[in-house]
């Protein structure tokens, strides 16, 4: 009796000092970069002048690895254990609000002036999430290639053509001097594949899906624009410019700084490991412009409030403190990412006027072009990942591409269109 | 008798059954009846749309597969057209399976393979290509596989099954590789049959320099095949112990009877060993056949189904089209699909092995 009454007395006590600490509302945070300490510290130290700073709310943060990120948030959703404020990878954000993880983030209009457009989550009218940073993709070149070869530096306002940058490649496998003239980063499996290559389709003239109604991926996927963009993608397998789906990821990462590709299609994430690498030279091109400009992925991780958290506002109340320029500046000098203000890419090391990423800054700025806003764009990924690889591995171009477009198509039938 | 003491006056044996029961149950019976629902409807991992029920659409969207007879093309005096090899041209198989109201019972079809009969061309066309593909993969793999590593563990299991000084050294060894994840040996593997890897180094080596490096697993003839032998390799050590432990129960004195009676090592083999496996033997088949049948980590981590779907299986099929397409009822219905393939081949199995 006298030991359950002890601990009963315990379990009262115990809970009426929790109930005293819970004055302030506790938020959990859950965040994509596990394992990642430089990344891990930037948000601690947000966290913890945010909740020194404040008596109404108090954030805690719980990391998950990036690979298993996405299905760690539909099982919890599943299971109705979601956390308050979601990390969210952009394209993957409708698909999440659609089916109701996410709710309307209540961030004021001036947290957000002077953001990168793309680093702001917007669907069906409302913004869902935001983003401390944005990524940009170029193309890599070493100054004294392109002086080897003879070639134009193409420019922001003249991006070599799809010709010209087809005699690069065709410069650089001739000199002899490269394993392969291109690095299109076929190692890395996933996300890249559309975030990466679908603006080459884009600039062809084609697109994942038609955008003007987001019900169907007929002529978008599998009219003229996109057979030419296949028979482009597989020469650059079929004649020997680019290594294929079996590239050795290791490759993927130092191939370029080992001189082992002439050119490399990559993120400003590695732009600090290539410099590191002695690459002094190197230079971040705009894309090819295949007919309809010269374009970019866009949208990165954001912050956004989960659909079953009862306190919004303290999640924009987060946000808006964390959207602070010496936290985008932290983020970018930490991990290398573009900050999504010009102030706070003044403040940083590589992407103030004269720093070493500097060109990024102005890719993403004027080339970006978000992935389809749409719920069913996590499906259309999938299967545009899939058509590009067989593609790649010599599958008919036609045949390939119609087959992605009735995938696609059906998903979007089975979904209702996707509320569109 | 044992079936009434088992039924009757057993309490406390089915007290000690009812954990591992029940866990069956929940997680292996339950989830079996729940996929076969999902496979009647149109569920999705994630939406806010209401699930319907749809029937057999499912059913049909993945196994539809029939006969396209594709006649040549003729030019204008009615000849067939031929190209320079003397071979004759063919209209595209998409003229007929897209947007062509003349042939409704092909829409949304693909070319899977095709033969010749004469000028005609017959195309076998599915809906649902990829399917069919890894259906066909799952089974080549398991009709090599069984054997080949049923065949091996025993002959290991024969080797260790002696009395030699540091036997167990040997047995340990050949154990090792089942200890270690399926997801390591996979990665390693990858780096083993890399084109500047271990294995073309060590050919190339052996070959005096005649075999040039190959990548073995982008490549859409040496994929499979690569990765069978790796996974013979991987699960070997497991079943050569369950041989072991079926060569261990056979009593000493029926050796020393044949030794006397003096048979040959072979006729030993014949005679005593192989008649005294028998029950092993059907163990080892079924176990082999219904982890072949569950193929999944080795794809997932070394070649993600590719390249063009040359070593896509059903098991991978289904968590892709489940979770990473967010399709709950497709792969559900590859998994009951599955089960039935599974249960019918273990059923042919047990009647052609059972006790004569």
């Amino acid at each position: 009796m006298k030991l359950k009454a002890t601990l009963v007395a315990a379990l009262l006590g115990s809970t009426g000092f929790a109930g005293m600490a819970a004055a302030q509302t506790d938020l959990t945070l859950w965040y994509h970069g596990g394992g990642n300490t430089v990344e891990r510290d930037i948000i601690d130290s947000i966290i913890a002048d945010f909740n020194g700073g404040r008596s109404d709310w108090s954030v805690s943060l719980e990391a998950f690895p990036q690979g298993s990120y996405n299905d760690s948030v539909v099982a919890a959703a599943l299971a109705g254990n979601l956390p308050c404020i979601l990390d969210v990878d952009g394209p993957v954000m409708p698909n999440w609000a659609w089916a109701g993880y996410m709710q309307p983030l209540p961030i004021s209009d001036a947290a957000l002036e002077g953001h990168l457009d793309s680093t702001i989550g917007r669907w069906d009218g409302e913004i869902y999430s935001v983003g401390l940073w944005e990524a940009a993709v170029a193309l890599y070149a070493r100054q004294s290639t392109l002086d080897d070869l003879s070639l134009r530096t193409p420019t922001l306002d003249a991006p070599w053509t799809g010709d010209e940058f087809m005699a690069a490649l065709e410069a650089a496998k001739a000199s002899g001097n490269y394993e392969f003239a291109l690095d299109p980063g076929m190692a890395w499996t996933g996300e890249w594949y559309p975030y990466a290559f679908s603006p080459f389709l884009q600039s062809f003239g084609g697109d994942i899906v038609d955008r003007s109604t987001y019900q169907t991926a007929e002529g978008a996927l599998n009219g003229d624009a996109a057979l030419a963009f296949g028979e482009w993608w597989q020469s650059l397998f079929t004649q020997g410019y680019a290594p294929g789906t079996s590239q050795d990821p290791a490759d993927r990462d130092t191939g370029f700084i080992d001189g082992k590709y002439a050119f490399a299609w990559n993120g400003n994430w590695a732009g600090v490991a290539t410099l590191d690498g002695g690459v002094e030279d190197v230079v971040f091109l705009p894309a090819p412009d295949f007919g309809n400009g010269s374009v970019i992925g866009a949208g990165s991780w954001q912050f956004g409030a989960s659909g079953t958290c009862e306190h919004p506002e303290g999640v924009a109340a987060f946000v808006e403190h964390a959207l602070q320029d010496k936290y985008l500046a932290a983020f970018s000098d930490g991990i290398g990412l573009i900050p999504s203000t010009t102030e706070a890419a003044a403040m940083t090391e590589n992407y103030a006027e004269g720093g070493a990423l500097e060109p990024f800054f102005s890719l993403s700025e004027a080339q970006a072009l978000v992935r389809p806003v749409s719920p069913g764009y996590v499906v259309a990924a999938k299967v545009f990942e899939k058509a590009l690889a067989d593609i790649a591995n010599g599958a008919d171009v036609a045949d390939t591409l119609d087959a992605a477009v009735d995938e696609i198509n059906t998903d979007i039938e089975r979904n209702s269109g996707y509320g569109h | 008798m044992m079936a009434s003491k088992l039924t009757n006056s057993n309490r406390a044996g089915w007290a000690f059954a009812l954990p591992g029961f029940g866990l069956l149950t929940l997680f292996i019976v339950m989830p079996f009846f729940f996929a076969f629902f999902l496979s009647l409807t149109n569920q999705r991992l994630i939406s806010p749309n209401p699930t319907e029920f749809v029937g057999l659409d499912n059913y049909r969207n993945l196994l539809s597969i029939s006969v396209l007879t594709i006649e040549p093309e003729l030019d204008d005096a009615g000849e067939i057209i031929r190209d320079a090899d003397g071979m004759p041209e063919y209209p595209r198989v998409r003229t007929f399976t897209r947007n062509n109201p003349d042939f409704p019972e092909y829409a949304g079809m693909r070319e899977w393979f095709r033969w010749h009969s004469g000028d005609t061309a017959k195309v076998v066309v599915a809906t649902d290509v990829v399917f069919w593909k890894s259906l066909r993969n799952t089974l080549m793999f398991v009709l090599v596989v069984a054997p080949v590593q049923g065949g091996l563990a025993l002959g290991l299991a024969l080797l260790i099954n002696q009395r030699l000084r540091g036997i167990n050294m040997f047995r340990a060894i050949y154990f090792m590789p089942v200890v270690v994840s399926i997801v390591v040996v996979s990665l390693l593997w990858r780096f083993l049959y890399a084109e500047d890897g271990l294995l073309n180094s060590i050919l190339h080596a052996v070959s005096f320099g005649l075999f040039e490096g190959r990548d073995w697993l982008g490549n859409e003839d040496t994929a499979l095949g690569a990765i069978k032998a790796m996974s013979i390799w991987q699960a070997v050590g497991f079943h050569m112990v369950i041989w072991l432990s079926g060569l261990q129960t056979i009593s000493p004195t029926l050796y020393e009877a044949s030794s006397i009676e003096g048979a040959s090592k072979w006729q030993t083999f014949r005679y005593v060993t192989w008649p005294g496996l028998r029950n092993t033997a059907v163990l080892v088949l079924i176990v082999i056949t219904m982890q072949a049948f569950a193929l999944f980590a080795q794809i997932d981590v070394m070649t993600n189904g590719g390249p063009l779907d040359s070593t896509t299986t059903v098991v991978f099929q289904a968590v892709e089209r489940g979770y990473g397409k967010q399709d709950i009822s497709g792969g559900s219905t590859i998994s009951v699909i599955l089960f039935l393939i599974v249960l019918t081949i273990s059923l042919i199995q047990r009647y052609l092995t059972r006790e004569k």
